[in-house]
């Protein structure tokens, strides 16, 4: 465990360092100027090279590229070249929003996509497993952006159901905060719900007629044991794996989710970097976003040993 | 009570614990209906075992599985069976799960795959205990260590802890023979035991079997394909071909006269030490096992028999006493007299 552990570091450290280098060239690579952002009015070039000057933007990229890691390993991601507000304190308002919305549509789309998936591998050829595989079908082809918007106009605008934008904070209002963040979270779920509809569909009916299952049958259980210990249980592995894959998707699409919704989050404050050229901002959403993806990616892992004691996590490669 | 009197068509002075009467399961499928049994009748006598044998396809599996309605819901069943007087034969759900496990439990051909993979083998064990004996967790528990202890499993109480794959595949057998009896079953149904495992290995599982037997009464239906089995365990065998019983008899008879021409023929496909010491093929029966969309009225191993005739293709012949014994059955209509350790004239 401790070999898988050091193992699982390094390929994560080196994973961090190559995102970093790529997203550093990378925006500096891409058409536009900070500086021209910036000067707003006064665009004397003198006033552009102060500012160049300012941030540290007119010396050689390789100096730029190693004060930026310099300043990284000591916990600084720098100030928003737009605003001036440290990245850092930019990170703790927009990253709870991100991460609170994320959660609430991974559990959101697993109680839909698991229980849909049951429903439709338990009951197979009646209009059940049709209405299921319609819906997964419906939500894996509507773009998240179409379905916000219809959302916001009929849920929203048509009936107050929900509010169409805005966050309140989990800790000043729970039940506001939820209220703001279930419609998106359901959209921004649907997608992912569908995926593990048909996973968990496909999986379940592998279960279903395997030998074990069969023995659960003689041995007299009931269908809901038979069902939830020996099938589900079984098909759940599959599942993780499916849901682990999807959730850089599950990122992205919080991108467009947080714009639809003016959601103060993680992926409005990408987004507004982006069009702001604000370089000290995108590299470090950049590099968070990869930390989370590894992140992800180790704790998949390690469920999978909790859900299927067959599998060891050990620093051998496979 | 000897053994004699509890054969045959005539009624057996024991009840039985299982009686079979005319059981058909017939399967739609897409490609139209199989039918993959036909009209099988047998009766187990409490604490005897019978050997039922025949080919892949031969409908043994399927008669098995249709006594505790495992089959899927493809399979048509028709006739009757009877555990202990209650019919089994279209019981409702409720029914037939208290019979599961209960009354009636099974062991399977492939012991790492009959087995759930992510729960610990005594997790497993306790589980039929929690639902039929609605014992609690721990005391199902403490069950289960002593059922591993009677099936030979060394030090239980570290294995209870187990998971199937630590186990090996004699072991896992054991596991699943523990979790059959663990309610002390009427009847014990194994299907193919000792099929998935090395000869060592399959002596110590039909001790087991035997040991249980003796020790709690079970009556044991055994289906096989390997006569080596038969030999070692049964009291009595049914041989079985396209979803007919073919032939019926103690098990001594039947390997000594065997009646039916396919019967003779599985025989003599099976090596004896002293005869087929390297000196003699083995005699095979060619073709295949047909599969059939529907029971002819003929003799369905007409088309393999070397004995056949019109008679054969035109008429079933019923399964009816041999002229020797009053409890030996065989539906041939040239049942072979020859004792099979002649073979000679076949070979030559």
């Amino acid at each position: 465990m401790a070999r898988y552990l050091i193992t699982r570091a390094w390929q994560s450290a080196l994973t961090l360092l190559l995102s970093t280098i790529v997203v550093f060239f990378g925006v500096r690579a891409l058409p536009g100027d900070p500086a021209l952002a910036l000067a707003g009015e006064d665009r004397s070039p003198e006033a552009l090279e102060a500012i160049r000057h300012h941030y540290g933007l007119d010396q050689p990229l390789p100096l730029q590229f190693a004060q930026y890691v310099g300043r990284m390993a000591q916990g600084d991601f720098g100030e928003s070249i737009r605003t001036g507000i440290p990245v850092s304190s930019m990170l703790t308002t927009a990253l709870p929003v991100t991460a609170e919305l994320a959660v609430l549509a991974i559990l959101i789309a697993a109680a839909l996509g698991v229980g849909a998936g049951v429903l439709a591998a338990v009951r197979r050829g009646h209009p059940a497993e049709w209405l299921a595989n319609g819906l997964a079908l419906v939500g894996l082809s509507v773009p998240h952006f179409w379905l916000g918007l219809l959302a916001i106009l009929y849920l929203s605008v048509a009936t107050g159901l929900f509010p169409a934008s805005g966050f309140v904070p989990l800790l000043d209002d729970p039940v506001d905060n939820l209220h703001h963040l279930v419609l998106p979270a359901v959209i921004l779920g649907t997608g992912l719900a569908a995926i593990i509809m048909r996973q968990t569909r496909s999986a379940m009916l592998d279960s279903l007629s395997s030998d074990y299952v069969r023995t659960a049958k003689a041995k007299g259980l009931r269908p809901r044991a038979v069902i939830t210990r020996h099938a589900l249980r079984n098909s759940l592995i599959v599942v993780v794996t499916i849901v682990g894959l999807q959730l850089g998707g599950l990122i992205s699409g919080a991108v467009v989710t947080e714009q639809i919704f003016g959601l103060p989050g993680f992926g409005k404050m990408t987004i507004d970097a982006v069009f702001q050229r604000d370089y000290p901002v995108i590299q470090a959403v950049v590099l968070l976003t990869a930390t989370a993806y590894i992140l992800i990616n180790f704790l998949v892992d390690l469920l999978y040993s909790v859900i299927d004691p067959r599998i060891r996590v050990t620093g051998d490669p496979a | 009570m000897t053994t004699t009197e509890r054969i045959g068509d005539r009624p057996a002075p024991a009840a039985p614990a299982l009686e079979l009467r005319d059981l058909s399961v017939t399967f739609r499928t897409e490609g139209g209906n199989v039918s993959a049994v036909d009209r099988v009748s047998l009766d187990l006598a409490p604490g005897e075992i019978v050997g039922m044998v025949g080919e892949s396809g031969c409908g043994k599996s399927v008669t098995a599985m249709s006594i505790a309605g495992l089959l899927p819901d493809s399979a048509r069943i028709t006739g009757s069976i009877r555990l202990q007087g209650t019919e089994l034969v279209g019981a409702r759900d409720s029914v037939l799960r208290r019979v599961r496990g209960k009354e009636i439990a099974y062991i399977f051909q492939e012991p790492m795959s009959s087995l759930n993979p992510v729960l610990t083998v005594g997790r497993q064990i306790a589980e039929v205990l929690q639902v039929h004996e609605r014992m609690s967790r721990r005391a199902a528990r403490a069950r289960a260590v002593e059922l591993l202890a009677l099936v030979g499993i060394p030090s239980p109480a570290t294995r209870v802890d187990n998971y199937p794959h630590q186990l090996s595949g004699g072991m896992r057998q054991r596991v699943m023979i523990a979790m059959a009896v663990a309610c002390g079953p009427k009847v014990l149904v194994a299907d193919e035991p000792t099929t998935a495992l090395d000869v060592t290995v399959q002596a110590g599982i039909l001790q087991v079997l035997r040991d249980l037997r003796d020790r709690l009464g079970t009556s044991i239906l055994i289906i096989t394909h390997d006569l080596g089995v038969i030999a070692d365990v049964a009291d009595r065998v049914v041989v079985m071909y396209a979803g007919r019983v073919v032939e019926r008899a103690q098990v001594t008879d039947l390997f000594a006269h065997p009646h039916h021409r396919y019967t003779a023929g599985l025989l003599s496909a099976s090596p004896t030490p002293g005869v087929h010491a390297g000196t003699q093929r083995l005699q095979e029966i060619p073709g295949l096992v047909p599969v059939l969309s529907s029971q002819p009225d003929a003799c369905t191993f007409a088309d393999r028999c070397p004995a056949a005739d019109t008679r054969c293709r035109d008429a079933a012949p019923p399964l009816a006493a041999v002229a020797t014994a009053t409890d030996h059955l065989a539906a041939c209509w040239h049942p072979c007299p020859i004792p099979r350790t002649q073979p000679e004239e076949a070979s030559a």
